[in-house]
């Protein structure tokens, strides 16, 4: 036995849940358990009680609609990844989904205990970024919606306070004929990214890019929507110039300081490279939507 | 003198215990454990099922991968409460009754797949699951290092690891 005394509940209803937590200060929420468990292994965190949602049926499931996909909070990774109603209305999900440590991983944890987590180079904060997504946090006081941007606020710290559950995440579903990509950089297949880029673009029919979403992850203490970079772009046909200057326009961005294995110039040049291949793969995927 | 004052000793456990009940190896198994109980404790220590190894403890090395209902999942990562109800499978299960090896022992044997074998089960484990599940295997040499990059060989024996998948693809009729 590896961590300390900590009491277990299971409820079985999100209320139930709520009130364990508003009740004490100390409780935390048990989803998937695949970053808690090794904190709590390690003694690094050390909550009163664990509450463990994984009974609560409101909050499992996956729901596809026309604009939004709602992700429930017991959603593990897996189910995510392979759902074929996902995949034809965002495919950069399956995509990002690939760079999300091992498969044993993704079987256990969720999608939205990532996010609760907020590890500013995890690849799910940085899709729900990029897409322009939002979290509802349930409280003592009722539901509230959070938009991505909002919900992220530091390194390992979000908008939620500490007796709400995060009970889904909503991901937009991409435009129609837009391009997509996503890719990092990483020391090992399956780590944290020293720096991941995702891209979302649509081009008109002229070719030039008529809406750019980017976003990066492992360069700040959030994922960071890279809004300097899209409006370079936006308007443009994407070529070599334009990308340069949506790459000049990025660097400040930047903000993680020197690390043991990775300086911030690195880092930079990471983020620049990734730039340019991501913004190029998207806009090749948006021409060959075009032509399908 | 009198010295100072002790705590009177308590008359039961600081450590909270709940009661378990999962299917292991196709067998029904209930127990009152504690609740920090970790899934790989309770298999190891509880059941005597010694073959899921333990090794980092925190995810990373993957010798504990063992079966939660047919998905591979790391036991050290997971508690013995949360698997209330579940079905689990271990390493132990694999080989036949009669000792008759799966085909993917085979193929780690035929390939000379493990030195130690320390992390043997956790990869055996996680590549069961995946010829499990339905579809296409990807038996790329990039494919395979994919579905292995869970397990940790500190033998470094993965170049036999790789082979023995390719191998084990092929007596279970999927290459």
């Amino acid at each position: 036995m590896k961590p300390s005394i900590f009491g277990y509940q299971a409820p079985a209803s999100i209320e139930e849940a709520i009130s364990i937590l508003a009740g004490d200060p100390d409780a935390v929420v048990l989803a998937g358990g695949q970053t808690l468990l090794p904190a709590m292994n390690f003694r690094a965190a050390n909550p009163s009680t664990l509450v463990d949602i994984q009974h609560v049926a409101d909050l499992r499931g996956i729901e596809v609609g026309t604009e939004i996909i709602v992700v429930k909070a017991m959603t593990r990774h897996r189910e995510f990844e392979l759902d074929a109603a996902v995949a034809r209305v965002n495919p950069l999900v399956a995509e990002v989904m690939q760079h999300v440590a091992h498969v044993p991983i993704r079987n256990r944890g969720t999608v939205v205990g990532s996010l609760c987590h907020a590890d500013p180079s995890a690849e799910m904060p940085l899709l729900l970024v990029l897409l322009g997504g939002s979290v509802i946090a349930q409280g003592p006081s009722g539901r509230r919606e959070i938009a991505a941007e909002d919900f992220f606020q530091s390194f390992l710290t979000t908008a939620r306070e500490r007796d709400e559950i995060i009970t889904e995440a909503r991901f937009p579903v991409l435009p129609k004929a837009a391009g997509w990509a996503f890719d990092e950089v990483t020391r090992r297949h399956g780590d944290y990214a020293i720096a991941g880029v995702g891209c979302v673009l649509s081009l008109d029919d002229r070719g030039r890019a008529s809406r750019v979403q980017l976003a990066a992850c492992g360069i700040a203490d959030t994922p960071v929507r890279l809004r300097d970079a899209e409006n370079v772009l936006t308007g443009t046909v994407l070529d070599a110039s334009d990308l340069d200057a949506a790459v000049a326009a990025s660097t400040a961005a930047v903000t993680q300081p020197d690390e043991m294995h990775v300086s911030q110039t690195y880092r930079r040049r990471a983020l620049g490279t990734l730039i340019r291949r991501m913004v190029t793969t998207a806009a090749q995927r948006a021409t060959q939507m075009e032509i399908a | 003198m009198a010295r100072t004052m002790r705590a009177a000793i308590p008359d039961r456990s600081a450590d909270p215990e709940v009661d378990v009940s999962m299917t292991v190896n196709g067998e029904a198994v209930s127990r009152t454990v504690s609740v920090r109980m970790l899934l790989s404790d309770f298999l190891r220590h509880e059941l005597g099922l010694t073959g899921t190894h333990v090794g980092c403890e925190h995810g990373v090395c993957g010798c504990c991968t063992v079966l939660i209902d047919g998905r591979a999942g790391r036991s050290c990562l997971t508690l013995a409460v949360q698997a209330n109800g579940y079905d689990i499978r271990t390493i132990e299960s694999v080989a036949a009754a009669d000792g008759t090896l799966h085909p993917v022992q085979q193929a780690f044997k035929e390939c000379h797949g493990l030195q130690c074998g320390y992390c043997t089960p956790g990869m055996v484990m996680n590549i069961v699951a995946r010829f499990e599940e339905p579809g296409k295997l990807d038996l790329s040499d990039e494919g395979i290092r994919d579905l292995l990059s869970g397990n940790l060989c500190r033998c470094t024996g993965y170049l036999n690891i790789i082979a023995a998948v390719r191998r084990a693809a092929e007596l279970l009729g999927r290459a």
